[in-house]
């Protein structure tokens, strides 16, 4: 059963990921992206990894991808499309694409997976937010502080950028 | 094979749970189960949403002085499933110049999102389909996934009134989103825990949420109950539809069925949000006083029930009592006010904690 289920979303996200690249309708394309996200986060509940596959629907399916809808609303019409791609940079984007997909294989070939001993348990938000706020060992206090002090920087520099020339006025 | 029973407590009656295994081999059995669970509650999907936009009409009605539906069985209670059948028997139509695939796909989205919200609540304490351990943070990002069905709708409609309908509701949800989560967070300081069922047990020793955590507890359900309303998109926060201004909003080039999925979603929203307001602030289904917690044969999804129609009876009534806003003061009131008073809030509920003020 639980390798049925991984062989339909890997075949979903597979599927819904060339579709993505290849249509030419830019909302669709959006919405297909959306649909390999949704898949991800169901490949993360597979494992039993809950808060992942929550926070993959919270930030992807639902903000970026509502941003990206967004940005389209403003600035696309329901009949336009996009040109076509000339043939040489299809063919450039392909053998890059193969590329990445014979060191990604090959990797994955050569690599020698361990076997898990130990019987897994779901992993509980209770433990995450403790390790995250912990400054003992193995804590993640640091670089959650890090992240917060880039997370104002990217909202004063949007700040900024948003109101240009008014904030010399004054 | 056992895998998805392992992994969701499928708990709807134990009995019925430990007669079907007995009768079948484990495969068929989950399945079964699994089947009769989508069935009951596509059946309540049907039943909540039908007799919510009765009740939206009876209140309405009380409001205006009216009657309200009269005319379709005793005191007009087949009325709105008279309504159902003529918009299933309607011709869908559509126009030429649009999306077709996304124009057809967009009422899903709100369709399923919504059909999963409704999975985790628990009704009673056997009655609960799926007690995942993130269950409010599950919620949470299953709802913002509604959002989504109504922006591609109202863009693949190719009509500018729709346009202008999903752009208001991209702004509206993104902002209230935040409030929502922000004033459950509070609550989730007092509780420890995401699980749903784990928090009406916290509840059942020592009092509702809402006392336990008396000033920050209320200013949260307060905060919560404004920006649940935004969230499902009613007056007086309904800019995504607002008949006066846009025709019908996002959903005008719909019609019959694919119409019934956004209007039924509306409602079953407001069923969720409600719900929700019910287990993190008042107990979920345990009696107040624990007046029936003697009486075993008691269904305590009565409770529940009461508890839920009473919060949408409020809801009901901010619908018919406050003029709608405008975009700008939408904004204010989220960014200006309500976000910045949802913090401090934050803050004094976990000083209270800290302090071990809570009743």
């Amino acid at each position: 059963m639980e390798a049925i289920l991984f062989y339909i979303l890997a075949a979903l996200i597979i599927i819904f990921a060339v579709a993505s690249v290849t249509s030419r309708k830019i909302l669709r394309a959006v919405i297909y992206l959306l649909f390999v996200l949704i898949s991800i986060a169901g490949l993360y509940f597979l494992i039993n990894y809950n808060l992942l596959a929550a926070i993959q629907l919270t930030v992807y399916a639902g903000g970026v991808i509502v941003l990206f809808i967004f940005s389209v609303l403003l600035v696309h019409h329901v009949e336009l499309e996009l040109e076509k791609t000339p043939l040489k940079r299809k063919i450039i984007a392909g053998i890059l694409s193969l590329l990445g997909l014979g060191i990604t294989l090959w990797s994955i070939f050569t690599y020698t997976f361990k076997t898990a001993t130990t019987t897994y348990s779901s992993i509980e938000v209770r433990d995450i937010g403790l390790k995250l706020l912990s400054y003992g060992d193995g804590g993640y206090i640091l670089p959650f502080e890090v992240i917060s002090v880039l997370l104002v920087a990217v909202m004063i520099g949007a700040i900024i950028v948003a109101k240009g020339e008014k904030l010399k006025e004054n | 094979m056992n895998f998805l029973i392992m992994n969701i407590p499928l708990n709807i009656t134990s009995t019925i749970h430990d007669w079907i295994y007995s009768i079948m081999p484990e495969t068929a059995a989950s399945i079964t189960i699994m089947v009769l669970i989508a069935v009951i509650y596509l059946a309540l999907f049907a039943i909540i949403g039908l007799y919510l936009v009765l009740l939206e009409r009876k209140v309405a009605a009380w409001f205006q002085l009216r009657l309200g539906p009269n005319r379709v069985g005793p005191w007009g209670i087949f009325q709105t499933i008279a309504d159902a059948l003529k918009l299933v028997s309607k011709e869908l139509t559509s126009n030429d110049r649009i999306d077709k695939f996304l124009y057809n796909l967009a009422p899903y989205f709100v369709i399923v999102s919504t059909l999963i919200g409704i999975s985790v609540f628990p009704f009673s304490k056997q009655f609960q389909a799926f007690d995942i351990n993130i269950g409010l943070f599950f919620l949470f990002a299953v709802s913002s996934i509604g959002v989504i069905g109504i922006l591609v709708g109202g863009w693949a409609s190719n009509n500018k009134f729709a346009l202008i309908g999903a752009m208001r509701s991209g702004l509206q949800t993104i902002s209230y989103e935040l409030s929502v989560g922000l004033s459950l967070l509070t609550m989730v300081l007092l509780t420890g825990t995401l699980q749903l069922s784990e928090i009406i047990e916290v509840q059942r020793t020592g009092g509702w949420l809402i006392l336990q955590g008396h000033i920050p507890a209320i200013i949260a359900f307060m905060i919560f109950m404004i920006a649940g309303t935004a969230e499902t998109n009613r007056a007086p926060f309904d800019l995504v539809e607002a008949e006066s201004e846009l025709g019908a909003g996002f959903h005008t080039e719909y019609s019959g069925m694919k119409f019934a999925y956004f209007f039924l979603a509306e409602f079953i929203n407001m069923f969720i949000i409600a719900s929700i307001a019910v287990v993190v602030f008042f107990g979920g289904w345990l009696s107040p006083f624990g007046i029936t917690d003697g009486i075993t044969w008691f269904p305590e999804v009565l409770w529940f029930l009461i508890k839920v129609v009473m919060i949408i009876i409020l809801m009901m009534w901010f619908r018919w009592t406050f003029p709608r806003l405008r975009v700008d003061q939408l904004l204010t009131l989220e960014w200006k006010y309500l976000l910045p008073i949802n913090l401090a809030n934050l803050m004094f509920m976990a000083v209270i904690i800290w302090m071990n003020w809570t009743i």
